[in-house]
Order: structure tokens, then C-alpha cells, then sequence
């Protein structure tokens, strides 16, 4: 499948509790955007604790189907449950960290 | 009808299937093009969304994609079951297909950051290549609207969302919400992205009564019928248009004579009734209407013609009866299969619904004549322009159907006066044949008149008529009073 899995440096992510599935749609500014902010999010805030997909939704019309994505980029934090999204190019760190910070917070 | 300007390229059109919309629209929906689909909440803009592509399933075998922003797919293929559309199975044989954007309430989303809508283009894209779509609906605008915070966006992605379609050659259909049935166009500005074609549904409290129409406000470059037409949703079948004024192009006349059923009253007329005409009784009560219909009746299964009557005011057992008393048997007659009685209350169903009734049992029965008694019952239960526009309507469908019919209106003084059927019907009808009462030294009694007879010389006496167990027997006129039909009487014999 063409889905990439993004592995974070320190290779902790394969066992990682979390998954996020970041939906893109091929090239365009706000999917490089969004890209490079989660990144330097996860290394910044999570590393190890979500592993990470990348959907690019030209590639992949069927999933984008079945999760219901309706903006782009949108990023679905699957695990932990509840399922909670994000849209936009999460340039608004603080507000996308509120949702990709819970897990941690809990456990602290 | 249509005026062909010669530098005017005509826009081609898909026939969508929705009854009598195709004719108030002269063909359908703008091929390759988007129209918005506007009304309040509850004005059947889903199930106009839905039946856009169940006719064209249905009917012309194209297949459809549907783009839900407010039930789930679930609720929808679950509420068009009552009218007779089975969604799984046009899915199941890929001839649709649903987009699901509906909210899902199970998740919150906030928003961080810039984004658009290239998802839901994708997905749309995707679908239409997949069976093949040539037509879409989308329900509705203002449910996407209140996904996202910022209006522009989504405005500027519907747009983009449109141009593809029409690259796509897709013909489609978008529904928006309006707050008031007389106001701005839909919410959101919507409008101006899809402002070549707008269809405005309305569900409006008049008098009392729920009535609703449908209007085309805009068909940029092409023609359409305008005004508001009514409509009707009827199970099993959707939405019924009734469209008025196309209907009335082409009527046809005969010169072809019929017996009214009684002897007298055929040579009044000049000969009898004409085929193809309408004529109209009217009359206080119990001036002879139901009589004059059930000889009208039984004159023709006499001649072995097929016989329709719709009764709105009295019962199967009442009507029976009374032609028992004249002579007449009704119950041998519908044995034989010549009489078809319909007997129904006019408060049990909305004007629109008994109009599209009328015009089913006609379909079926394939009568040579029809009756109406009484027309004006039906004055209850709908307002006064909705009478009028049910009274067009029936009587240029009866006119159809190369068949002669009989109204009765009832008139609501016992003495002249005129009924409002008779001010709406009069100038529709071919005849009129009025029944009065006649008061004359301390006695009622009856007279008759034919007022007007089109394409006919007729008898223009009021003459008296009785009425006994053998029917009606029209005599002399009377010459010793006047001022009858205004209920104005005066005797000649004593006045100077």
C-alpha cells in the first residue's frame, strides 16, 4: 500500500502506544506544511509515542472514503481511543498539541 | 412555445425523471451544469436530491453519486424506503454511490491551522469515475457550512467542486437552506457559485393549509415555465409536480355528440354534450345535481361507455340509494364493470393528493366520461388559488383523456348566487347548465337552464323541471316570473 509509515529517530515509534494517520493530498503547500510541523512535533513532544502515517489521498481515494475525510490536511489520532482530529496545517502548535498532549498528561 | 433566437446557443437538458418537473423546466436540468435546489427545513429538498438519481436510475439507467453533509447514509437509504427506493440495491449493482460527509458525532475536530476541502473534491472525483456517475446530488450546502469555521473557504471549494463536475460532464444538483419561503435566495452566499440555475421549493402555511410548490427562479440561457407550480410527495412514487400551464397548451375539441343522459336535456344542448368538453352543474342543494350526474352516468353505460364518479360528498350506500330512488341501478352497472364509484372526503388528503388520485384511478379505468359531484366540496380543503390551480389542472387533464365530464358545483345560497368553483371553472368549461330553485305562490320548485353551451346553439329558456322515481323530466318555461337567476323574483302576472 502506499501508505508510509514515518519512522521517528529513535525507532521506539514501531512499539509506540499511539497512532496518528496524517491525510495529505500530493504536493501541495499546506500537506509539506503539515508534514514538516508534525514532525518536529513528535520529535519535540512525543517521540516514541505515536507511530505515524502519512496518507496521501490521490494515491488513496478509498481510505480517505472510509475515514471521511472531508478537509485536508486532517490528522486522526486513532489511538488512543477517543479518536480525535485535527484539521488544518497545525501550524497552530498549542492547539494541536492540546490533543496530541492528553495521552502524555495522563501518564505524567 | 419556444423562441429560437438564432445567435443563442440552446443549452441541452437532462430529463430528470421528477414528474412534472421535467415540464415546468421544458426538458430537465441544464446538462453538465449545477443547480442549487433552495427551501426551508422540510420543503422536500432531500427527497428532490434523492429522486434526481433514483429516476435516472430507474428510467435511464445512469448511474448516480450522492454527497451527504448532514445524515448518514444509513438514515437516508432507511427514510426513501417509504417511497419506494431501495438505495442497497442500486449500490449493490454499482449504479450508486455514497460520498459521506457528514459530521461524525462521535469526534470532535478542532482546527489548527490552513486547510481546504481537496479530500472531499478527491473523493468526488473518485466516485464519479468509479460507476460511471452522470449526475450528482449534494444535501446540503448549509451542513457543510456549519462543519468549518471559516465560510470562505468552504465557499471557494464548492466553486472548485463545480467546475469539475462540469468538466467531468457531470449534471448535478445542490440543496441549500433558506430561513424564510419569501427572502434571500439560500444561506452562505451559496448562490453565487451555482447562481446559473435556482429551484426554490417552498412549504408555505396559507389559510390554514400546508401548500407546497416549487419555483425555477433562474435557468441562465435557457427557457422554463414560470411561477410557482404545486406539488405533492406521494409514497411509492416521490414528488409529483402539477404543472399547470404546460398542460393547458393542447386541448383538443370534438364536434363528436353524447347523451347527457336524459332526452330533453340532450336536446336543450342542441344534441347533447360534446366529447372532449367539461360541463359544469351548478346548483344550491337539492336542486338535482346528483340526479343530473347519475343519468349522466347511466346514459353512457347504456351505451356501453366506461363511467367514472368521484363523489366528495356523499357515501357509496347514499349514492346507491338515490339512484335506486330514480330508477337507476348503480350496483349492476359496477358489475357489469361500465361504473367505477370513488367515494372519498375531501379533508381526508391535501388538494395536490387528491388531484394526482384522480388522475391514477383515470389512467387505470380509461373512462369515456367522468363526474365530479360536487367540485366545490373540495373549496375546503385548500385555499383559493390552490383551488383555482386544482380546478386548471383537473379539468385540462380531463380534456386529455378525449372524454366528456360533468362537474357539479354547489352554490352557497338557496336562491341565485353564484359558487366560487363556478367564478374559477366557468371560463374553463365548455357548458354550463344551471339549476335553481323558484319560488311561486308558497311553493318551491325547480328549474333549469342552460346558461351556455360552447360551439352550439342551445335552448336559452329556464324551464321547469320535476323529478320522480323515473329521473328528471324537464317541462315548460316559466313565463309568468322573472329574476330567477339573480334570486330576484318578481311575477309578471301581478305587477304592472
Amino acid at each position: 500500500m502506499a501508505i508510509k509509515t514515518h519512522r521517528t529517530a529513535d525507532q521506539l515509534a514501531l512499539s509506540a502506544p499511539g497512532l496518528l494517520r496524517l491525510y495529505t493530498a500530493g504536493q501541495t503547500g499546506k500537506s509539506l506544511v503539515a508534514i514538516s510541523n508534525l514532525h518536529r512535533m513528535s520529535e519535540q513532544y512525543f517521540a516514541g509515542q505515536y507511530l505515524i502515517e502519512v496518507v496521501d489521498v490521490l494515491e488513496n481515494p478509498q481510505l480517505a472514503e472510509d475515514d471521511n475525510i472531508v478537509a485536508i490536511p486532517t490528522l486522526i489520532r486513532k489511538r488512543p481511543e477517543p479518536i480525535r482530529r485535527i484539521i488544518g496545517d497545525l501550524s497552530d502548535t498549542e492547539k494541536a498539541l492540546s490533543v496530541l498532549l492528553l495521552m502524555e498528561r495522563k501518564e505524567g | 412555445m419556444f423562441t429560437h433566437l438564432p445567435s443563442f446557443p440552446q443549452i441541452e437538458k437532462i430529463e430528470t425523471g421528477i414528474s412534472g418537473f421535467d415540464l415546468i423546466s421544458n426538458g430537465g436540468l441544464p446538462k453538465g451544469r449545477t443547480t442549487l435546489v433552495s427551501g426551508t427545513a422540510g420543503s422536500a429538498k432531500t427527497v428532490f436530491a434523492v429522486q434526481f438519481l433514483a429516476e435516472g436510475i430507474r428510467r435511464y439507467d445512469e448511474a448516480g453519486v450522492f454527497v451527504t453533509f448532514e445524515e448518514v447514509p444509513e438514515d437516508i437509504r432507511r427514510n426513501v424506503k417509504s417511497l419506494g427506493w431501495d438505495i442497497e440495491a442500486w449500490e449493490a449493482k454499482g449504479k450508486w454511490v455514497f460520498v459521506d460527509g457528514s459530521p461524525d458525532t462521535d469526534e470532535d475536530h478542532i482546527e489548527a491551522g490552513r486547510y481546504d476541502l481537496g479530500a472531499l473534491l478527491v473523493r468526488i472525483e473518485h466516485a464519479v469515475t468509479k460507476v460511471g456517475a452522470t449526475r450528482l446530488s449534494m444535501d446540503s450546502l448549509g451542513a457543510i457550512f456549519a462543519q468549518f469555521r471559516d465560510a470562505a473557504i468552504v465557499r471557494s471549494e464548492l466553486f472548485r467542486i463545480a467546475s469539475t463536475l462540469r468538466q467531468l460532464k457531470v449534471t448535478s444538483l445542490m440543496t441549500s437552506e433558506r430561513t424564510q419561503e419569501y427572502g434571500e435566495i439560500a444561506r452562505f452566499g451559496v448562490e453565487e457559485f451555482v447562481a446559473d440555475n435556482v429551484v426554490i421549493l417552498r412549504n408555505v402555511l396559507e389559510e390554514e393549509k400546508r401548500r407546497r410548490t416549487m419555483e425555477i427562479l433562474k435557468y441562465r440561457g435557457t427557457s422554463h415555465q414560470k411561477g410557482e407550480f404545486p406539488f405533492t410527495i406521494v409514497s411509492g412514487r416521490g414528488i409529483l409536480a402539477i404543472p399547470l400551464s404546460s398542460m393547458e397548451l393542447k386541448q383538443k375539441s370534438s364536434v363528436v355528440r353524447v347523451t347527457s343522459g336524459n332526452p330533453e336535456l340532450d336536446d336543450m344542448c342542441g344534441g347533447g354534450f360534446f366529447r372532449d368538453s367539461i360541463i359544469l352543474v351548478s346548483g344550491a342543494t337539492g336542486t338535482g345535481k346528483t340526479l343530473i350526474t347519475t343519468e349522466f352516468l347511466n346514459g353512457g353505460a347504456a351505451l356501453g361507455e366506461r363511467c367514472l364518479l368521484f363523489a366528495f360528498e356523499e357515501s357509496r350506500e347514499q349514492l346507491f340509494r338515490n339512484a335506486i330512488g330514480w330508477g337507476f341501478d348503480f350496483e349492476a352497472m359496477e358489475a357489469s364493470g361500465l361504473l367505477k364509484v370513488v367515494c372519498s372526503y375531501p379533508e381526508s388528503a391535501s388538494l395536490e393528493d387528491h388531484l394526482i388520485e384522480v388522475k391514477d384511478v383515470i389512467e387505470h379505468f380509461k373512462p369515456n366520461r367522468i363526474a365530479v359531484d360536487s367540485l366545490s366540496a373540495l373549496e375546503r380543503v385548500a385555499t383559493q388559488k390552490g383551488f383555482r390551480e386544482f380546478v386548471i389542472s383537473l379539468t385540462s387533464f380531463v380534456k386529455h383523456q378525449e372524454v366528456v365530464g360533468l362537474f357539479t358545483a354547489t352554490t352557497p345560497t338557496l336562491m341565485g348566487g353564484t359558487s366560487v368553483t363556478e367564478s374559477h371553472i366557468s371560463t374553463l368549461t365548455d357548458s354550463i347548465i344551471l339549476l335553481r330553485y323558484v319560488e311561486i305562490h308558497g311553493t318551491m320548485r325547480r328549474c333549469l337552464t342552460v346558461l351556455k353551451m360552447r360551439g352550439s346553439i342551445h335552448d336559452k329558456d329556464i324551464r321547469e323541471f320535476n323529478i320522480d322515481g323515473a329521473g328528471m323530466h324537464i317541462g315548460n318555461p316559466f313565463r309568468e316570473v322573472t329574476g330567477i337567476l339573480g334570486g330576484q323574483l318578481r311575477d309578471l302576472s301581478i305587477s304592472l
